[in-house]
């Protein structure tokens, strides 16, 4: 106690009598300069003991793989297994996709994700009207199980673990993968993987939607219930983060309603009658990493130790793995730029390294192009080995956690923590997620931040090299993965072939029993996966949502 | 509830849409730039950007989402930049169809309809918009400004001038210059 006295007055002292008056001194050196993290978060200008008063070093940072793992879920983190990475991919046809995934496999990559196009996130076939002009363009196109059988072609899906980036109708795909394996003779319980299935985050961000929040949350529970019992390897949603921020969250925002909307789906699953324990464990994260390096580092600590607090407090869950907030990271696309775009290789370096010293699970690194287009071979290639390079030359690995009790870093995790818990407990007044979402809380929030941003960028009191700042006119020759509308017509011809091979009446009554099951409020996962193995299509199944649940029309706020 | 169109009246538009040229199919190829780099100058190919005139009142921009895409971060700062500078602003909200907004446009009597899209269809959706238009009557780039706002690769700015496209903004624009640019193209009738 006495010590800790001696420090905190000598470094009042030293504030006193050596930087105060040097601060004076160099003031014109900071003249029209502000010193905040992106977000506009004040930073210190030299972080000392006096950052850690109010900070229990025990109970709020502690130790790796202990409660609250501020300092991560794993004991020994990165020594006993290195994250996994996992590139996000899709484009064209599945076959297309079928062999970027083989190459990246081939490449050292350790888990499959699939990037799907617009129609299929929307719920829409590829013959569909409204598909027109955006097939394959932002992903593969899968209509029918006949289009995942050739996606997974030679990939042994008990071997690998797959992420879907699939929302709305996420069930429809994760019926396919079962259905899949199921006829393939593969165990369900061997599956790992997760679909991303966050449907709050769509209202808030991504705005990928097909039916309002309640139905949509509904359809959520029902894969987790679905989840819990059959798939003990698959992460049943993976509460995202990444899309609150790109729409241009804040980093205490992104964290915030990120972790609220993971709340919510808790809520849901005690409500439906199941034991927290039973599935909390198999809830995951994915957070976005933007430029900003400590208050991304500070991000990630903080989202553990909110997320083991309220699982263990609020929800009294007793399994240490479900306070555990396991997470996938992606590198910040919203900071790619398309000026001077061979710059974003050090964008994403920086940002991969803050989202390892975060301590993430498993990582996506983008790759230089992505803002000009989805991302040819070489591109995704540099950026797959910065991940390895990281992993294996940088040595940052070697130790768990290295900036714990840094006074910088571990004062920035207190502060984001309670920046995010104001806004949780706003939420919790407002009536939780899907009330927030009905009065547009979390959207306006985020648009008035995306606003105020772009109007520092634009007074240059935010910098984006290349961009408002050290730019030039000089053409960057990347090349540019373009494609072509054949690939549409090739798939647009492929679905028609298979929905006419297919048994008409079978598919029908498949469809009628899922509206019955709708109706009646029961788990759709059975009668789905009845009906996609009929080879009934996502948009055939979507009608029967939008016709039972009803349509989400934007509200269009700005 | 639709006041008519001062200038959707005009009914003999002509259709002036010309037909995108074929670009060579390689199937989803990497297309690497040969030759000599030809600096593609935004400013020769948008260099005859018209000036349109309104009849009173305040300019009203339309900033459109059409297709599936959900990305509207930017078309949201630009709504909020265009309504901040004065101008009277329609953001139509997500998932609209072309025909939709084309409606939109009509109803509201805008001088700019801004259309954002990242989803890379850009190349289809964009000409129905137009198509839509002067269907209606409208005659584009004399009575209404087409502006595209996106991901737009610079190998597809010629197709969308030829299609009657304005002007094209890219990432990293700053709102600043679109605004201005808004209001150096719509001016009071003398």
């Amino acid at each position: 106690m006495d010590e800790k006295k001696k420090v905190l007055a000598a470094e009042a002292e030293w504030r006193k009598s050596v930087l105060d008056p040097h601060v004076k001194k160099n003031a014109v050196a900071y003249e029209g300069k502000s010193f905040t993290t992106i977000s506009d978060m004040e930073v210190p200008l030299v972080a000392g003991p006096s950052h850690l008063e109010g900070i229990d070093l025990l109970n709020d940072i502690g130790f790796p793989g202990q409660y609250p793992f501020t300092r991560g879920v794993q004991p020994d983190m990165y020594r006993g297994r290195t994250w996994t990475m996992r590139q996000f991919a899709g484009f064209g046809t599945p076959r297309d996709t079928n062999k970027r995934f083989k190459y990246l496999l081939s490449q050292g990559m350790m888990g499959l994700s699939t990037a799907f196009d617009m129609p299929t996130l929307m719920g829409y076939d590829a013959d569909a009207k409204l598909a027109k002009g955006e097939v394959g363009r932002e992903g593969v196109n899968v209509t029918t199980l006949a289009d995942m059988e050739i996606l997974f072609d030679g990939i042994p899906l008990d071997e690998v673990t797959t992420s879907m980036t699939i929302n709305a109708p996420a069930i429809v795909l994760l019926a396919m993968y079962v259905a899949l394996a199921d006829n393939r003779g593969i165990d369900r319980k061997k599956l790992g993987g997760t679909v991303q299935a966050d449907m709050l985050k769509e209202f808030i961000a991504q705005k990928e939607w097909i039916c309002p929040p309640r139905p949509s949350v509904k359809l959520v529970t029902d894969m987790v219930e679905f989840c819990t019992n059959e798939l003990p390897r698959w992460n049943s949603i993976s509460i995202s983060g990444y899309h609150i921020r790109e729409a241009g969250a804040t980093a205490a925002q992104e964290l915030a309603f990120t972790l609220a909307d993971g709340l919510a789906y808790v809520e849901d699953g005690i409500k439906r009658g199941l034991d927290v324990d039973d599935f909390a464990p198999r809830l995951s994260f994915f957070f976005d990493v933007h430029n900003d390096f400590f208050e991304e580092i500070a991000k990630f600590r903080a989202a553990r130790r909110i997320w083991a607090r309220e699982l263990k407090e609020r929800f009294k869950a007793k399994n240490p793995r479900s306070w555990m907030l396991r997470t996938h990271a992606q590198t910040a696309g919203v900071s790619l730029t398309a000026q001077q775009p061979v710059n974003n290789v050090a964008r994403v370096t920086m940002q991969a390294l803050a989202a390892i010293l975060g301590g993430t699970n498993s990582l996506h690194t983008n790759s230089m192009d992505e803002t000009l287009a989805l991302p040819t071979e070489p591109a995704v290639k540099v950026a797959l080995r910065t991940q390895q390079i990281i992993a294996e030359e940088s040595g940052v690995a070697n130790t768990v956690d290295p900036l714990g009790g840094s006074y910088f870093v571990e004062h920035l995790t207190s502060k984001i923590e309670a920046e995010a818990l104001a806004y949780i407990h706003k939420i919790y007044e407002l009536g939780g997620m899907i009330g927030a979402i009905d009065e547009g809380f979390p959207q306006k929030e985020i648009a008035a931040a995306a606003y105020r941003f772009q109007q520092q960028l634009d007074r240059k009191e935010k910098v984006i090299v290349g961009v408002n700042k050290y730019t030039d006119d000089d053409e960057h020759d990347l090349p540019i993965l373009k494609i072509d509308q054949e690939k549409e017509d090739e798939q647009v011809a492929f679905v028609k072939r298979t929905k006419s091979k297919r048994n008409k009446d079978k598919v029908g009554m498949a469809l009628r029993k899922i509206a019955e099951d709708a109706k009646a409020d029961k788990n759709l996962m059975p009668s789905i996966l009845e009906a996609v193995k009929a080879y009934a299509s996502v948009g055939e199944i979507c009608d029967v949502f939008r016709q039972v649940y009803g349509i989400y029309r934007d509200p269009a706020n700005f | 509830m639709a006041k008519k169109k001062k200038k959707a009246v005009a009914k003999k538009a002509k259709k002036t849409v010309k037909k995108a040229k074929k670009k060579p199919s390689k199937k989803t190829a990497v297309k690497k730039s040969s030759g000599p780099k030809v600096k593609v100058d935004l400013r020769q190919i948008f260099a005859s950007s018209p000036v349109i005139e309104r009849e009173g009142g305040n300019v009203r921009v339309l900033i459109g989402k059409a297709g599936l895409d959900g990305h509207d971060r930017g078309a949201k700062v630009i709504a909020r930049a265009c309504r901040d500078a004065g101008f009277e602003v329609v953001y139509t909200g997500l998932h609209q169809t072309p025909d939709m907004i084309v409606n939109t446009a009509i109803q509201e009597d805008v001088d700019v309809v801004g259309l954002s899209i990242l989803s890379g269809a850009h190349n289809h959706l964009v000409p129905e918009v137009i198509k839509g238009l002067k269907g209606e009557g409208v005659k584009v780039g004399e009575d209404v400004l087409i502006l595209v706002g996106g991901i737009i690769p610079e190998t597809d700015f010629q197709f969308l001038r030829n299609a009657g496209v304005s002007m094209v903004f890219t990432p990293g624009t700053s709102v600043e210059s679109i605004i201005e640019y808004i209001r150096g193209h719509v001016k009071p009738k003398a």
